[in-house]
């Protein structure tokens, strides 16, 4: 863009601005972003001197994408509106997804409880009293089976969030759509499948990082030429950022991570183009709207340049950023739960305007418990008022040029191309997990936080502001002990019905293969087919490789 | 008098750990002893931390919904060593429905989301005082 010297920023602070700051003083000294990023009060041509429009900006579908990776950008196809749900038994869930589908969802989203996610069978002592809690409890192929029935496979997308255990969980989802008729060829769907971000930030690992890394680019190799429309991966920043990261760590880890996986894929000994086009990501969307807005903007670039320069992939598709997004769980309150309707449609808008390819807008009692169907319904009905009334999905990037916006992204994209650096210099995104580098970040940005909303300078309406003593009580929905029941009497009734010698020879089999390079998604389909369980799944595989204690640091 | 010594925990299978980092650098800045855990703690291996550490306090960290049975086991545990004396804490997601029955077993401080530090900080000190003059 080009320089306006004569209407310059310096003559306007002089002659206009600092009479006026003389009348009236501003609110505060300075003004930061939530991640602490110090803002300017105006932003003029002068601050984007630097940036090329064909290089750093250029038009949607073009290069390196920074306005969004689709030429008609919303009006082709609107984002997917899928709603993260899972709760209690199959069955539960199942009704939960009728009715979802019902109300005008495109897209499921599978949320698995903490047993399910750490390779646990209901019967471990460590699942006491968490099964069906967090999410759906899914112990073998019967309960997918229950979870999918009158679902058709072959006409929906499905998103997993399933990370350690994610090749048992997909290959059960393989399975039933087989059982249905589908063709693997053309399902499609997302398994979160991304480890990285649990040792950084969720922390549901079960294996340590290199056998996990090598399960993920055996995926990667199976979904190539086996399930080509499948995302193979969601490389996460949702979680980071829950964690306490700043906007910047958010963006600049999560595709370090993605660069991490696109790197041990390449060593695997595939062809970049041939699975980096199944390569998505999830991002968070928080409060601050024009530093969320800048981060997905800068995501893309960032990674259109990596793929194009750094992995030298030819295909256009490798060079495409895809990602979700949802919204900032941490956001929202206890205190005053209408509030966080609002919240919420503000960070979605922020997404939107990001160009997102997908969406959840979570429920206003999710500070609480998991969401009821009425809350649930609310968050969708969200979307759609942005979609079909607001105008802003009428037109590409509408914030494109915006010498605040463009400034910003390019503010994104130097600090994470700051820890790439560092990360880099450090061996790799695993060798920083493995010297706790972006742990530590993330708790000291999490303390800092906290510290600024201790003494307000950072607000929490209805929380350390504008705070309101007669707050009524809403409806949750409050999950008891009869799930828990209900899968235990399942998991016996399983064990005793099926062909044990069979379960047995495949985990067997799986377990040897573990100690050799071959390929394990085959050892898992068998083992899935003889209605193995995850937990005796996940056990073959920790009897190899051992599980992975983390050294806490505070 | 000597530093308050306090155990926090975060037992079950959730890995979440935001909130008990933070709480567990906020009350070592305010001045005691923190001994922090790490994940996936049983109540039997928390019972015995406090044990060894000689804790006043034990504050754990539930957003999972699993403490109608962690709470319990964990209240019964300290009491068979002995350690009913210790205080009891915890923050997280609780439903209301709930709170008048982890009191009843004993629990001293139930703390949701958005309660200050210093309100925790305060009560700590105030309730576990007692032990550690002792």
């Amino acid at each position: 863009m080009k320089t306006i010297a004569e209407t310059g920023k310096a003559r306007w602070q002089h002659e206009t601005l600092e009479p006026a700051l003389k009348k009236s003083p501003e609110r505060a000294a300075s003004f930061t972003t939530i991640s602490g990023r110090p803002i300017d009060r105006l932003y003029t041509a002068e601050d984007v001197e630097g940036i090329d429009y064909e290089r750093d900006i250029n038009e949607p579908g073009v290069f390196p994408y920074t306005r969004g990776i689709h030429p008609t950008g919303y009006r082709g196809k609107l984002w997917t509106m899928r709603q993260f749900a899972g709760f209690g038994t199959p069955e539960d869930t199942n009704a939960r997804y009728k009715s979802l589908l019902q109300a005008g969802s495109t897209g499921l989203s599978v949320a698995f409880d903490l047993p399910t996610l750490m390779g646990r069978d209901p019967d471990h002592e460590l699942s006491l009293g968490e099964v069906g809690k967090c999410g759906v409890s899914i112990m073998s192929l019967a309960d997918m089976e229950t979870l999918f029935d009158g679902i058709s496979l072959a006409d929906i997308t499905t998103s997993m969030t399933i990370n350690s255990p994610a090749a048992m969980i997909f290959a059960m989802y393989l399975v039933v759509a087989e059982q249905q008729g589908a063709d693997w060829k053309t399902i499609s769907g997302t398994i979160q499948n991304d480890i990285l971000k649990e040792f950084i930030a969720q922390k549901e690992y079960i294996f340590p990082p290199r056998p996990s890394m090598r399960l993920i680019t055996d995926i990667f190799a199976f979904c190539s030429t086996q399930v080509p429309k499948w995302n193979t991966i969601s490389v996460s920043g949702y979680h980071i950022r829950e964690a306490g990261a700043t906007a910047v760590q958010e963006l600049a880890f999560t595709l370090r991570d993605g660069l991490e996986y696109v790197q041990w894929g390449v060593d695997a000994g595939l062809d970049v183009d041939a699975f980096v086009p199944q390569i998505s990501f999830f991002f968070n969307a928080h409060s601050d709207f024009f530093e969320e807005i800048a981060k997905y903007r800068a995501a893309r670039k960032i990674w259109a340049r990596a793929m194009r320069d750094r992995f030298g992939a030819k295909n256009e598709r490798s060079w495409k950023l895809r990602f979700h997004s949802q919204t900032a769980g941490v956001s929202l309150t206890a205190q005053q739960p209408y509030n966080n309707v609002v919240r919420t449609a503000l960070q979605a808008l922020s997404a939107v305007l990001g160009g997102t390819n997908s969406l959840h807008t979570n429920s206003l009692d999710e500070a609480l418990a998991l969401p009821t169907s009425e809350a649930a319904t609310l968050a969708l009905r969200t979307q759609q008022i942005i979609a079909h009334e607001s105008g802003v999905a009428n037109v590409v990037d509408p914030l494109g040029g915006s010498y605040f916006v463009e400034k910003l992204t390019r503010d994104m994209e130097d600090g994470a191309l700051a820890y790439f650096k560092t990360i880099d210099a450090m061996g790799g995104m695993v060798e920083a997990i493995e010297r706790g580098f972006p742990q530590q970040e993330i708790a000291e940005s999490s303390y800092r936080f906290q510290q600024a909303f201790e003494r307000k300078e950072k607000i929490m309406v209805g929380v350390n502001a504008f705070v309101q003593q007669d707050d009524p009580p809403i409806e949750i929905l409050y999950i008891d002990e009869s799930t828990s029941d209900t899968q235990l009497a399942k998991l016996e009734a399983l064990r005793a019905t099926r062909h044990q010698e069979a379960v047995t020879r495949a985990l067997d089999a799986l377990r040897a293969a573990a100690h050799t390079t071959e390929n394990l998604m085959p050892r898992i389909l068998d083992a899935v087919r003889a209605y193995a369980t995850v937990g005796e799944m996940c056990d073959a595989l920790r009897d190899v490789w051992g599980e992975y204690e983390e050294v806490p640091i505070i | 008098m000597r530093k308050l010594r306090v155990v926090i925990a975060k037992p079950g299978l959730d890995g979440h750990d935001r909130g008990a980092k933070v709480i567990a650098r906020a009350l070592r800045d305010a001045g005691m002893e923190v001994i922090y855990t790490g994940l996936r703690q049983t109540p039997e291996m928390i019972a015995s931390a406090a044990l060894q550490e000689d804790a006043d306090c034990i504050g754990l960290s539930i957003l999972s919904g699993a403490h109608n049975h962690i709470a319990p086991r964990l209240m019964e545990l300290l009491k068979e060593k002995g350690l009913d004396d210790v205080l009891v804490v915890i923050g997280g997601i609780i439903p209301d429905v709930d709170i008048p029955k982890l009191k009843a077993i004993g629990v001293k401080g139930i703390f949701l989301p958005g309660t200050p530090m210093q309100d925790i900080v305060d009560f700590i000190n105030t309730h576990a005082r007692e032990r550690a003059r002792a």
